[in-house]
């Protein structure tokens, strides 16, 4: 590691109507290393690496790259600047292919660009950075771990000295993220640099040599990750120290009793293609069953089918004995099913909405007189809501989309949970979510449980499952391959499951 | 090639933005409008004093923006309506035409009953024909997926053919059978005459009240109903409608319905308040449900605001009938218009991306 500044941040303030996101943040980078971006939800982290690739203007504060002082106006100019970003929400076109993705608003690609050239220098930068993944593939037939490859590439080939990856591995299998960091150390050893933002801790820990940690705007300090520790960085990061436990549950699951009942479920996936093929799955109240799965072997679909978004070609639902109609999000409500998709932000939640409305969208019907909607109704649910579940955003009527990713999720947790439901659907619900935050919707699904819920929770975090679930079901292309009791889990035996191992 | 000039979408959109542009780009119309004079040697000045005197200086000149405001109002609300859900509706035209159709029908068979009434039913009339006719463009986008923008344009050239066919080419129950020679639609009843009302001797035709109350009724309807709530959230994300259990088909085509309603209201008007019978050739001359395009842009969608512009354009558009003759271009008004559309586009591109010309050149990290 050469001891030369790659990229220097001084002073940087950054004020939204409401609330401070940056204030006076310092940063300072390595060339050649891996650092690591660390803080609660809203911390500012996305603010700061957005005025870093030219998105958003810093108020007041200087940035400085390779020692000079530079000014970006768009995330172009950051481009030219050498710096990349690999957003979270993947910028792709599905029917192109991975070559004709890198290559697209190239700013100085021809209409007629050389394929041909193209793939070669692609295939070269993935065998390089052992971004295995190939050029003529086309996006929508790749798993999501392989489109974040294209991402990279992408900002490689365009030649980026400086990566920012927010939130990288929220969508990877463990073993792809351990493909990633190797990625990523060869990366930083020729002279690159790489800031990786993470919630997860021990991946800070296996990846970063050094770890700068804001809070609530503001730097805490940067430290050398050789010299620090998980529990370290999380009293970093809240302010207090934090402690890990299993959640515990007062009152165990009603066996005796089905509250949500699947059986025979058959349905197709967006493209036609059979993506669920008779699943038969019971949740009792107060249980809570974990599935088990890679992304993409039928998951989404499920939740999708149990909460009618998705019409199902055969099988039945029922809730408490009552059979929900097939495709009719409506009945699923009203039967008492929430649902916390994956994709928080186009399907839980109208993002362009405001917090107040979107809080509204399942239960406008019943806050409404004469069909008018009762506003101030709909205005105490919010304030209430907010408290409760420690939500920040500058007011009621601020648009979602303009929440930090982790209060995006809050604001669809709280609607979901405050609906009283009988059974609940959770896909991934602390995906993002800091560590503090991450223990509170645990204590909540617990709670959730303990009052007589049946909760559906669709996770890749097989910790996440084996440290909730009472009983763990394994998905694998569609079908239920395995099903175990949480009690006599075996971590190794699950994971081979998931990748369609059957023992 | 890099590009000189470039737009980057907009994260934050100040507040202020929403009413400046508007009015920018109007400014940047009229500029130029008076550049296109100044090159066919007019004097623009001029030009603009005599528009302004014509269109809305006066108690007859503003009596006449008034006339004219009234059915631009009802179309304009018509693409407005629409283009809250994200919707193009070009249908207007045709929309507008079926409601005159269906309020012509009303009034003439209605004879005698008294004002109130026949107004009611004729509003009904028209209303029920052009929302029909909207609802089929609705129901093949909800459906099949097929673009609005383009069966509702083709639905345009249907409703003139019809209409052609009712006045022009056939021995229609609209048609004057006194008139052989030179074929025009029957004129209506008498009692069938809606009121203008004379207010410090302005005239203000009674349709042009009932565009105020259907602009103050859109605007409820989207700002505090239980059905707005849902358009909106099915504006903002498909998929988050389909989530909260928002019925996506239905709610596409009674957006449809009510938007053709509003154009057929202001067919109804036409029919019932101004010409007094279906007038083929005059309300297809006239393009009101292209010109409510324009309107519905310039009050960026907003209903209220969409009667208000109908008064500017209206008295603009009445200017150009009156003035037309040798020495004022007979196009000008169908340009300045255009231009108007033009830059109000432009304006609405302006909110919400940001331009930006060529970069200085960034230091590049060794
Ligand atoms: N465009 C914006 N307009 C208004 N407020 C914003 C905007 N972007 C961010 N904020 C606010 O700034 C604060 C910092 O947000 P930021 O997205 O940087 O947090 P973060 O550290 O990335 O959090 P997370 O881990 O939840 O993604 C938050 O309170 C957020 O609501
Ligand atoms: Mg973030």
């Amino acid at each position: 590691m050469t001891s030369e500044i790659a990229v220097k941040m001084t002073g940087i303030v950054k004020k939204f109507p409401g609330v401070i996101a940056n204030d006076h943040v310092n940063l300072e980078i390595m060339a050649g290393e891996v650092h690591a971006l660390l803080g609660e939800n809203g911390a500012g982290k996305s603010t700061l690496s957005n005025i870093l690739t030219g998105l958003y203007r810093q108020d007041v504060g200087t940035v400085e790259i390779g020692g000079k002082k530079v000014e970006f106006n768009s995330p172009r100019d950051a481009l030219n600047a050498g710096i990349g970003m690999v957003h979270q929400h993947f910028r792709l076109v599905s029917t192109f292919t991975v070559a004709e993705n890198v290559v697209l608003g190239e700013s100085d690609s021809s209409l007629f660009m050389d394929q041909k050239a193209v793939a070669t220098r692609v295939q070269e930068l993935s065998d390089r950075y052992g971004l295995a993944v190939d050029p003529s593939a086309r996006i929508w037939q790749l798993s999501v771990g392989e489109q974040q490859r294209v991402e990279i590439l992408k900002v490689l080939y365009r030649g980026a000295r400086i990566l920012i990856l927010d939130e990288p591995t929220a969508v990877l299998t463990p073993i792809e993220t351990t493909e990633l960091f190797k990625t990523l150390r060869v990366m930083v050893s020729e002279g690159r640099v790489v800031i990786f933002i993470s919630h997860k801790l021990d991946e800070v820990m296996a990846v970063s040599d050094r770890v700068t940690v804001l809070r609530g705007g503001r730097t805490v300090g940067t430290v050398n990750t050789r010299e620090t520790s998980t529990t370290d960085l999380a009293s970093l990061m809240v302010g207090r120290s934090v402690e890990f436990n299993r959640v515990v549950r007062q009152t165990p699951a009603d066996r005796e009793r089905i509250v949500l009942d699947v059986s025979d479920l058959c349905a197709f996936d967006d493209r036609g293609r059979v993506a669920i093929e008779s699943v038969s799955l019971s949740v009792s109240p107060g249980e809570i069953v974990g599935i088990a799965g890679v992304a993409g072997n039928g998951q989404r679909e499920l939740a999708e089918v149990i909460s009618g978004m998705r019409p199902i070609t055969s099988g039945s639902i029922t809730v408490d004995g009552e059979s929900v109609q097939s495709g009719r999000a409506r009945s699923a409500i009203a039967k008492g099913i929430a649902h916390v998709p994956e994709d928080r932000l186009h399907t839980g939640l109208a993002a362009g909405h405001s917090v107040e409305d979107n809080f509204a969208l399942k239960n406008y019907r019943s806050m409404s007189r004469f069909r008018i909607l009762q506003r101030q109704q709909i205005r105490n649910q919010s304030t209430h809501l907010i408290e409760h579940y420690d939500i920040k955003t500058p007011g009621s009527e601020t648009p979602v989309r303009l929440l930090s990713g982790g209060n995006v999720q809050k604001v669809l947790l709280a609607r979901e949970f405050s609906a009283s439901p009988k059974v609940l659907i959770a896909a991934s619900p602390t995906r993002g979510l800091d560590v503090g935050a991450i223990e509170t919707v645990r204590e909540r699904l617990v709670q959730a449980a303990d009052s007589g819920v049946g909760v559906l929770l669709i996770s890749e975090d097989l910790d996440e499952i084996l440290s909730l679930a009472d009983r763990i079901l394994v998905m694998y292309e569609g079908r239920i391959v395995a099903e175990v009791e949480a009690a006599q889990a075996d971590r190794a035996r699950i994971g081979l499951t998931m990748g369609g191992i059957t023992a | 090639m890099r590009s000189p000039v470039r737009l980057e979408r907009r994260l934050e959109q100040p507040k202020w933005l929403n009413w400046v542009v508007p009015l920018a780009s109007l400014v940047a119309a009229l500029i130029l409008g008076a550049l296109v004079l100044w090159i066919t040697g007019k004097n623009p000045f001029d030009v603009y004093q005599r528009i302004f005197e014509r269109g809305f200086a006066g108690k007859r000149a503003f009596s006449g923006a008034l006339e004219m405001a009234t059915p631009l109002a009802f179309t304009g609300l018509c693409a407005a309506v629409a283009f809250r859900m994200g919707l193009v509706n070009i249908g207007g035209e045709g929309q507008f035409y079926m409601g005159a159709v269906g309020a012509s029908y009303v009034g003439i068979s209605l004879g005698g009953s008294p004002t109130g009434i026949t107004i009611v039913l004729m509003c009904l009339g028209g209303m029920v024909f052009g929302s029909v006719y909207a609802a089929i463009v609705g129901v093949l986008r909800a459906r099949f997926n097929t673009n609005e923008i383009i069966t509702s344009l083709m639905m345009n050239y249907l409703a003139a053919i019809f209409l052609n066919y009712l006045i022009f080419n056939s021995k229609s129950f609209w048609r004057d059978p006194d008139s052989p020679q030179f074929p025009k639609g029957k004129t209506l009843n008498a009692r069938a005459d809606w009121n203008t009302y004379s207010i410090f001797g302005i005239d203000l035709p009674i349709a042009f009240l009932i565009a105020i109350l259907a602009g103050s009724a859109v605007w409820v309807l989207y700002k505090r109903t239980r059905f707005g709530f849902e358009v909106g959230v099915l504006a903002d994300s498909p998929k988050a409608a389909r989530y909260a259990g928002i019925r996506t088909t239905s709610t596409i085509v009674i957006v449809m319905a009510l938007s053709g309603a509003l154009a057929g209201l202001g067919g109804a008007a036409d029919v019932g308040n101004f010409r007094g019978l279906l007038d083929a050739k005059g309300i297809q001359m006239a393009g009101y449900g292209y010109t409510g395009i324009v309107v519905a842009a310039l009050a960026r969608r907003n209903p209220l605001v969409t009667v208000v512009v109908a008064i500017f354009i209206g008295g603009l558009t009445k200017a150009g009938y009156a003035l037309q003759g040798p020495d004022f271009p007979s196009g000008l008004v169908g340009t300045l218009q255009g231009l108007i559309l033009f830059s109000a586009v432009a304006g609405e591109i302006l909110i919400k991306y940001r331009i930006r010309t060529t970069p200085r050149r960034s230091e590049v990290v060794a």
